[in-house]
């Protein structure tokens, strides 16, 4: 059988926990076991289990974790050292681990958007991207007027015109 | 002018001190627990160097490891820096104002945690003050942020605005009638936390609660401190409301002229004998029994716990000497 947490091993944990009287079993790989707290039968559960934080994130889902594995590139933390030490590396760590750590958020918090102050600065971008966005549907409507119209040569030129502004907004997306 | 822990403010016969507290980190470097003391110092330097070309709030600049160990458990018991913060100097500054009502820890939880502390109830002027300095850092350094996460900071439980306020309030009535822990799941509830404020082997002592938002993400500054400001002003009404009923009994007169004649009279005086009789005091000022501004009453709960007590006495005395030398200085000042 393979590891139901990353499933590209052999599984050779078997886990049961009981929590609130509902039984959940897993079977993983020594490496998966090891990155979740179960990696030494004798010494007993990992820290996970101890660290208020990292209570946080244990969700029934182990699938969320995986032993191998995403790397931060920034600060070099995987997901399991900060679910272990409910603390996270650098800003990066939270684009690297987004998805992951989405539903600890909003167990944390209740909601995952932020509301309020944004850094002058940003707000400034943000402000620009709105302009440049209002100005490719001002052209998207010219440009059906121009076709309602019959001015072809027109309606190419702004068609041309819109497409380029897309990609460029793509590419500052990326 | 007082400092914003003995002064009174707003709503003062209930509200002790106002302050709000933001967490900012700066993009480009990973956050403290991934940094060694070499580089938190070369951190706290740069902060530094940046802030001190304008200084536009006059802060003085002080590395943590320059401090005995007891100031700095002193600033702690004053609220002026995290008890935490107080524990381990290793690569940690401050940025303090002579008032010491501006404060900033360096590589605390995050790279920089702004606080303003005000007397009383001042909830709006403490947001505003911080705000404006956070823009004025922000002109200097580049705040980690994500527009869908907000301020980043280390521990997930800031994320978002970044931003803790709080209010520390006496409640000797509604802890008297037994009401606190049905308010605190109350208040729990709505996304903030009532706690106490000083913690003895046989839990809270003094009567003494913080009241702060614990929801950082999703939810603006301003309504954040909406919340905490109505919350705030309900649990002033009920208060006063309880000591209304209290103040009829005989025996809290009683208890009042006792807890003053225990401070006026004592020789040896323990932290939590002088807190749980200054809770008392407070009331009986407060309600107008006792001729005693306010003012000595916050004085003597912030500098005569055990940390302050050394730092007056500029040594570290063991626990009999430190009983001896409160019951002196409570004598002197009431």
């Amino acid at each position: 059988m393979l590891c139901q947490n990353c499933g590209k091993y052999e599984a050779t944990t078997h886990v049961k926990r009981i929590i609130n009287g509902e039984a959940t079993e897993n079977h993983l790989c020594s490496d998966c076991a090891k990155a979740l707290g179960y990696g030494d039968a004798f010494s007993g559960f990992g820290n996970i289990f101890s660290d208020f934080f990292g209570s946080f994130f244990n969700g029934p889902d182990l699938g969320a974790l995986s032993a191998h594995t995403l790397r931060c590139e920034k600060c070099g933390s995987t997901f399991s050292d900060i679910v272990e030490n409910g603390k996270v590396g650098c800003s990066d760590c939270y684009k690297t681990f987004y998805d992951k750590l989405l539903p600890s958020l909003r167990r944390l918090h209740g909601k995952t958007k932020h509301e309020g102050k944004i850094p002058n600065i940003i707000q400034a971008e943000l402000s620009t991207e709105d302009k440049e966005i209002n100005e490719i549907e001002k052209m998207e409507q010219e440009l059906k007027n121009a076709i309602d119209a019959q001015e072809f040569e027109k309606a190419a030129q702004l068609r041309d015109k819109i497409k380029e502004m897309k990609d460029k907004e793509a590419e500052n997306n990326e | 002018m007082s400092k914003w822990y003995i002064g009174a403010g707003e709503q003062n016969d209930v509200v002790i001190s106002t302050r709000v507290r933001l967490a900012r980190n700066i993009s480009e470097y990973p956050f403290p627990c991934k940094l060694n003391t070499k580089s938190r110092t070369e951190l706290n330097n740069l902060i530094e160097s940046t802030v001190m070309k304008d200084n536009k709030y006059n802060l003085r600049f002080v590395e943590m490891k320059t401090m005995a160990r007891f100031e700095a458990a002193s600033m702690a018991e004053k609220h002026i820096i995290s008890p935490e913060f107080a524990s381990d100097a290793d690569g940690r500054a401050i940025l303090i104002s002579t008032d010491e009502d501006i404060c900033i820890m360096l590589c605390e939880e995050d790279h920089i945690r702004l606080q303003v502390m005000r007397p009383g109830y001042a909830l709006d002027e403490a947001y505003e003050l911080a705000n404006e300095i956070d823009d004025n850092l922000n002109e200097k350094f580049d705040f980690a942020f994500d527009n869908n996460l907000g301020y980043l900071t280390q521990c997930p439980t800031n994320l978002g605005t970044g931003m803790r306020a709080s209010v520390m309030l006496h409640l000797p009535a509604l802890t008297i009638s037994g009401q606190i822990s049905k308010l605190q799941t109350t208040i729990s509830r709505l996304g903030l936390t009532l706690r106490g404020a000083f913690s003895e082997s046989n839990g809270t002592v003094g009567d003494i609660y913080q009241l702060s938002n614990q929801i950082t993400l999703g939810i603006s500054e301003k309504s954040a401190i909406e919340n905490l400001k109505s919350i705030t002003l309900q649990l002033c009404a009920q208060e006063r409301q309880a000591r209304e009923e209290l103040l009829k009994s005989m025996d809290t007169d009683d208890a009042i002229f006792r807890a003053y004649g225990i401070l006026k009279y004592a020789r040896v005086l323990s932290t939590e004998e002088m807190l749980r009789n200054l809770s008392l005091v407070r009331l009986g000022s407060v309600s107008k029994k006792l001729d005693l501004p306010l003012e000595t009453i916050n004085e003597l709960m912030v500098s005569l716990q055990p940390a302050s007590i050394n730092v007056n006495a500029g040594q570290k005395l063991n626990k009999f000497d430190r009983d001896v030398e409160r019951a002196k200085k409570v004598r002197e000042m009431i």
